[in-house]
């Protein structure tokens, strides 16, 4: 064969296969609107969202998730609370103070605490942070919407920690060696200068870290306690959206309202996740185009 | 002047404090970290031994070994780097080597991104939905290893073009001006350098896979099996939904929990040599490029 004929036929079968991720998503967006669409329609897009009652399988029904909405959103601020505070200073101490050589130790350390699978998470909240907070605060149950704001901050961290990192040391040097040069303090530099400056790559660290907390599934369901009841404290326990799908989907007999419902709630899932990527994507464009210094 | 230079010594003396809850913080990480670590193996490597490891459970998950979750969850690994792998590389080479930078590479980009932000248990519904029911394959090795390929190919296609990127365009001019074709110098030049940095990207894929519950739920996993799996078609039990099955809905929790710790001890240490294993090659690798 010619090859200026092959090189073309294997750019567009490489090109096919680039284009696969892209194919999925597009997938899963078929495939959870097939199968939750009807749900919108039997009760109606409002009423799935906003309903306060959540009893797939009493008679009558009732499919409203905004408890288990509530509940994802009030374990993902509880997350937040902790882990942005706590990595964002580890990764300020990263980049900044830590001498070189512990970097080669302490950044796969930080690694690893991703590389930790989830169900390994749930069995220590269950086993270990649920007594713990049930001792200390004098609980019915240790399994709430505080012991899974915790665990999920604890797995939100590393995002956060990693990507905060390459933000800061992304920043010049010249704008940490004009500081200084100034007379500013090491300090000084970083809290006026270099933070300021990688705000917009933090602010991706940070909505990509609350995106894996609200999209994070065996964690929670092992964690929070599983009452599909409006959340009204951090100290009860709290049903999320993902929880709630990978409990229910086991029993739902495909097809039915309820299996119906579960994807709808995956829709709701999806949507939030994919918009918290797109504000995330856009921080980061912006946040590129400040460094290399427009 | 002396104003000024109380005011300094105030500046350092704030400094210092700030930079030591710094660091305090940071330890409190690691700490965490280690404790994890520490209960996992604390509570279950009492458990662990010949018999552990490779006999198959007897009395409904309650007694003997688990062999079978290790099993299972080989050939999940296996099943969905078979699948990921070429996928991964190939949607790299073409980010790399054959797009120019624009409007395909931006939107390929965003697909891998968002891709990788897809909630686990979203991609358990979508094999359920395609695999699963669609396709045919029922809940199987086949459907799992499916579903967990789409779960890590964003870390895959990032992984290899970044290694694809870090290779000098020297070697390819050099292997242009001898006459090679576009493909024959990613084949036979770029592709090997790239090597290294790849494979680190499907181990750390494989770390990812071995941990993976919510996407095998509903695709691959079951509870409890006397045998092993012998074909493709069939389910497949799992150390991570084991570990699950087990705290959450065991019926005999005397017996079923210290199982249950056994197998983290199993998961844990080998999610923490596959991640030794990455690291120590990134190093080598970035050394190597020095």
């Amino acid at each position: 064969m010619d090859w200026r004929k092959k090189e073309k036929i294997i750019k567009y079968i490489l090109l096919f296969f680039a284009l696969s991720s892209i194919i999925f998503l597009t997938g899963i967006v078929i495939v959870l609107f097939r199968e939750g669409l009807p749900i919108f329609e039997k009760v109606g897009v409002l009423d799935f969202i906003f309903g306060q009652e959540w009893y797939p399988t009493y008679d009558p029904p009732a499919y409203g998730i905004l408890p288990l909405l509530s509940a994802s959103l009030l374990v993902t601020i509880g997350s937040m609370v902790l882990a942005v505070p706590i990595g964002l200073a580890s990764s300020i101490y990263i980049s900044y103070i830590l001498p070189k050589r512990l970097k080669t130790f302490v950044k796969p350390a930080i690694e690893l605490l991703a590389g930790i699978p989830s169900v390994i998470y749930g069995l220590f909240g269950m086993k270990i942070l649920g007594p713990f907070l049930k001792d200390i605060f004098g609980l019915p149950t240790g399994l709430t919407a505080l012991t899974a704001s915790i665990m999920l901050g604890i797995m939100a961290l590393p995002t956060i920690v990693s990507l905060s990192e390459d933000a800061i040391t992304s920043i010049p040097k010249r704008y940490r060696d004009a500081s200084l040069a100034l007379g500013g303090t090491r300090w000084e530099t970083i809290s006026k200068v270099i933070l300021p400056t990688a705000s917009s790559g933090i602010v991706t660290a940070v909505i990509l870290g609350m995106g894996r907390a609200i999209g994070e599934t065996m964690t929670v369901l092992m964690v929070a306690g599983g009452a599909a009841a409006m959340p009204s404290s951090f100290l009860k326990p709290v049903r999320p959206m993902t929880a709630t799908i990978a409990a229910e989907m086991g029993e739902a007999p495909v097809g039915s309202e309820h299996y119906q419902a579960l994807f709808g709630i995956a829709i709701i899932l999806f949507i939030i996740t994919l918009t918290f990527n797109v504000i995330a994507d856009l921080a980061s464009r912006r946040f590129k185009k400040k460094v290399s210094g427009q | 002047m002396r104003d000024t230079d109380i005011n300094l010594e105030k500046r350092h003396s704030k400094q210092k404090y700030v930079f030591a809850l710094l660091g305090i913080t940071l330890l409190l990480v690691l700490f965490i970290l280690g404790i994890i670590i520490y209960f996992v193996f604390a509570r279950g490597i009492s458990v662990i031994n010949w018999e552990f490891l490779t006999a198959m459970p007897k009395n409904g998950m309650t007694e003997g070994g688990i062999f079978p979750s290790i099993v299972g969850t080989f050939y999940l690994v296996i099943g969905s780097i078979l699948f990921a792998t070429p996928l991964g590389v190939f949607a790299a080479i073409y980010m790399t080597e054959y797009a120019n930078e624009g409007k395909i590479i931006t939107t390929i980009r965003i697909g891998v991104n968002n891709l990788a932000g897809v909630p686990s248990v979203v991609f358990g519904l979508f094999g359920l939905g395609i695999f699963v029911k669609f396709l045919g394959f029922g809940v199987s090795i086949l459907s799992g290893s499916l579903t967990l390929a789409i779960v890590i190919l964003p870390t895959i296609i990032r992984a290899s073009e970044e290694a694809l990127m870090a290779v000098p365009d020297e070697y390819r001019h050099a292997s242009l001006a001898m006459g090679a074709t576009n493909w024959q110098t990613i084949k036979n030049v770029v592709l090997p350098s790239a090597m290294p940095g790849i494979l680190t990207g499907v181990i750390l894929g494989i770390g990812r896979v071995a941990g993976e519950t919510a996407p095998i739920i509903f695709t691959a996993a079951t509870y409890f099996q006397m045998r092993l799996p012998d074909s493709v078609f069939d389910e497949v039990m799992a150390l991570p939904y084991n570990i699950y099955a087990l705290v959450t809905a065991g019926t005999f929790p005397s017996k079923q929990i210290p199982i249950a710790y056994g197998s983290a001890v199993v998961l844990l240490s080998l999610v923490l040599l596959i991640n030794l294993i990455a690291i120590l090659l990134r190093l080598k690798f970035s050394r190597n490029q020095e």
